[in-house]
């Protein structure tokens, strides 16, 4: 196999069966372009110093054909079911409607695959928002794994919520891997109309010995004053390679919650972008988790576009083992956007001497009347502390153990409604913490 | 009669420097005993060798509890054969709760003793019985350990956890330093409550005033590393007087 993949992915690209609409091929056509030129993106590039892709460039992941594993991936999703979701559900790339559960939606909100929607008709009128939809590309953020996403993506999820209607229960979406060397490439689209309000619950999860690409690529539009509070699992398997992209758009008054748990995979990108208007709200909260030979790096860029915004930005990483964490966090308050109040704080425990962190929070300040902080912390865990569990009667690896989830967990209930769920997933690595 | 515990010739020293010089002390079951002395004078040092923290290196000496020779036990063993430390500088854990802490630290020492764990429902009624015998608001069971807590309540959360795991020797390292008066009290009430001919304590206290409340059998007072004077209550009267200089003057012309 050639050292570069990425050509054989050009050389494999093929325009879809479907009748996919002809603006949508062209933007295939310019992506593909533009991955054929670049690949993957390098370490040169300052945004990927501390994450080389080659492990994934040296592979050739391909997509699956015919009909999904229902049986396998029904099991995976059952061990991460959020109770009481609506549901879309995703199978090496593939919708299966047969697991997805979708009764009693309110009016005025779309939760459909987006290739079934594509394959409508124009007169369906879906067809213009779509296009500027996936036409928006995220401009300042353009990669190679941007580029590959749009050229391939099979499917992805379309939520989309008109002015007023709030869900009363999340939605949550599945992305399940089970093919060895397969890949899984989806575009999300989630809209969320004036006033309007939701939860989703992102989930990637594969078995654990599987070796897969999972690239899944989300464009989110909050409008005036409507909220969105967006859950990423990345709970994939410890030999999975996953990039994960979350770029969107907030406009007047909107709040964008974004609030991650990685917990697995072997190497895993997570990414998230938000640009605010005006006394737009933003909170993101992470935890990150890594052991073994995992690599999880977290990149977070927040643009305060006009006056008034907001920004929180809390990660937490938590590394065993030979395993590395990256925190890259930019926020960039532009000249238009006075009052703007942005903190940005990554702290990490390093469990493990041969544990590497990479961190590097950034403010970029433009305006000349804003509040903002940022601060890092790297350490172990206190040794008083655990004394002091020691002297209560708990044995030190116990005590360990409860002081590291606890850590975590201080993340966790920044989580907002669904945190006592996302509590006990993160539990479940801590089984004497509790 | 039996002995609790015993210390013989406890040598011991921190970073390198000698503090403990030589600190011979029995205990028996039943006992208070209080340990005065100025700062410097090795307290805290005591407190922390008995209770087993690392970086406190005994260099000779031995100390004998209930039959078993106490230095070669990890700390939780010894917590599990009913030391208890209440510290003097409570350390913060956010993320655990106290109420949390209480059931594992509780659970962990009936096991210890071949006993089941707590049903959940009785464990939180003796919890709610003695929180309110500290004085604290059932509020705090729920909060980070000692997680934005004043000085006060930190010690009466330390005494609470007393109160919980009934410890056979308890060992409180200047619980009344910084306490208000009616902290203190909160603190000698709990101690009064939990007196029993079984348990015994070990107050180590650089004020006088603590014992006002908690009447000790024994004072023994510490300088430079080495008990220099051991009395009745009487002795600790005597230091409110005088102070402490008469002793460490005493104590570096022996």
């Amino acid at each position: 196999m050639s050292a570069l993949s990425h050509s054989l992915y050009v050389d494999s690209y093929r325009e879809p069966a479907t009748n996919e609409p002809a603006w949508l091929s062209r933007l295939r056509r310019q992506a593909l372009a533009r991955f054929e030129a670049s690949g993957f993106p390098s370490p040169r590039d300052e945004e990927w110093r501390y994450t080389h892709v080659a492990p994934i460039e040296r592979k050739l992941f391909t997509a699956a054909t015919g009909s999904a594993d229902t049986d396998a991936a029904e099991a995976l999703i059952e061990s991460c079911r959020i109770a009481d979701a609506w549901s879309l559900v995703f199978v090496d790339g593939m919708f299966v409607p047969e697991l997805s559960e979708r009764h009693g939606l309110p009016a005025g909100v779309t939760l459909e695959s987006l290739a079934s929607l594509l394959a409508l008709s124009e007169a369906d009128g879906n067809a213009a928002w779509l296009e500027s939809g996936l036409e928006r590309e995220t401009e300042s953020d353009r990669h190679g794994f941007l580029d590959f996403n749009t050229a391939f993506f099979t499917d992805g999820a379309v939520l989309r919520l008109e002015e007023g209607v709030a869900l009363e229960k999340p939605v949550q979406l599945f992305f399940v891997s089970t093919r060895n060397d397969g890949r899984a490439t989806l575009r999300n689209l989630i809209r969320i109309g004036r006033n309007a309000e939701a939860r989703v619950v992102e989930t990637h999860v594969g078995p654990p010995e599987t070796g897969y690409l999972g690239t899944v690529v989300n464009q989110i539009e909050v409008a005036d004053n409507g909220g969105l509070n967006h859950y990423k699992l990345q709970l994939d398997g410890g030999r999975a390679y996953h990039f994960g992209g979350s770029y969107a758009r907030v406009a007047r008054d909107g709040r964008f919650g974004h609030h991650l748990l990685s917990l697995g995979g072997l190497l895993v990108r997570n990414e998230v972008h938000a640009r605010l208007g005006h006394a737009a709200q933003t909170e993101m909260n992470g935890v990150f988790l890594s052991e073994n030979r995992q690599h999880v790096d977290n990149h977070i860029r927040v643009d305060h576009d006009e006056p008034h915004g907001s920004s929180r930005v809390s990660y937490r990483g938590i590394l065993e083992d030979r395993s590395r964490g990256v925190f890259q966090g930019r926020i960039v308050v532009h000249a238009d956007a006075q009052k703007t109040d942005a903190e940005m704080n990554n702290r990490n425990l390093l469990l493990s001497d041969d544990a590497e962190i990479d961190t590097k929070p950034q403010l970029e300040i433009h305006a000349d009347d804003v509040k903002c902080a940022h601060g890092v912390t790297i350490g172990q865990l206190d040794p008083d502390s655990v004394f002091y569990l020691e002297s209560r009667g708990i044995d030190a690896a116990t005590a360990r153990e409860m002081l590291t989830f606890a850590f975590a967990a201080e993340i966790v209930e920044r989580f907002g409604p669904l945190r006592e769920r996302l509590r006990g997933l993160l539990l479940a690595r801590f089984p004497n913490a509790q | 009669m039996n002995t609790l515990l015993r210390i013989e010739n406890l040598h011991a020293r921190v970073d390198g420097k000698a503090i403990l010089k030589g600190i011979d002390l029995t205990v028996k079951p039943g006992e208070v005993h209080a340990i005065m002395g100025p700062n410097g004078s090795g307290k805290s040092t005591l407190s922390n060798v008995l209770a087993g923290r690392s970086g406190y290196e005994v260099t000779e000496g031995t100390v004998t509890y209930r039959g078993q020779n106490l230095l070669d036990q990890p700390p939780e063993q010894r917590a599990r054969e009913g030391v208890f430390l209440a510290f003097q500088y409570p350390v913060e854990i956010p993320g655990v709760s106290n109420i949390y802490l209480l059931k594992a630290a509780y659970n962990a020492i009936r096991r210890h003793r071949g006993l089941n764990e707590v049903d959940a429902l009785d464990f939180l009624k003796l919890v709610k019985e003695k929180t309110r015998m500290v004085d604290l608001d059932e509020q705090f069971l729920y909060r980070g350990v000692n997680e934005g807590f004043s000085g006060g309540e930190k010690k009466r959360n330390e005494i609470l956890q007393m109160a919980i795991l009934e410890p056979t020797l308890c060992i409180l390292d200047e619980t009344d330093s910084g306490l208000d008066i009616d902290a203190l009290k909160v603190v000698a009430n709990g101690v009064n409550a939990l007196r029993s001919p079984e348990r015994a304590f070990i107050l180590v206290t650089h004020y006088q005033r603590l014992l006002d409340y908690i009447k000790p059998d024994h004072v023994h007072v510490l300088a430079h590393g080495r008990i220099v004077r051991s009395g009745d209550a009487s002795l600790a009267h005597e230091l409110e007087r005088k102070g402490y200089g008469w002793i460490e003057a005493a104590a570096a012309g022996a």
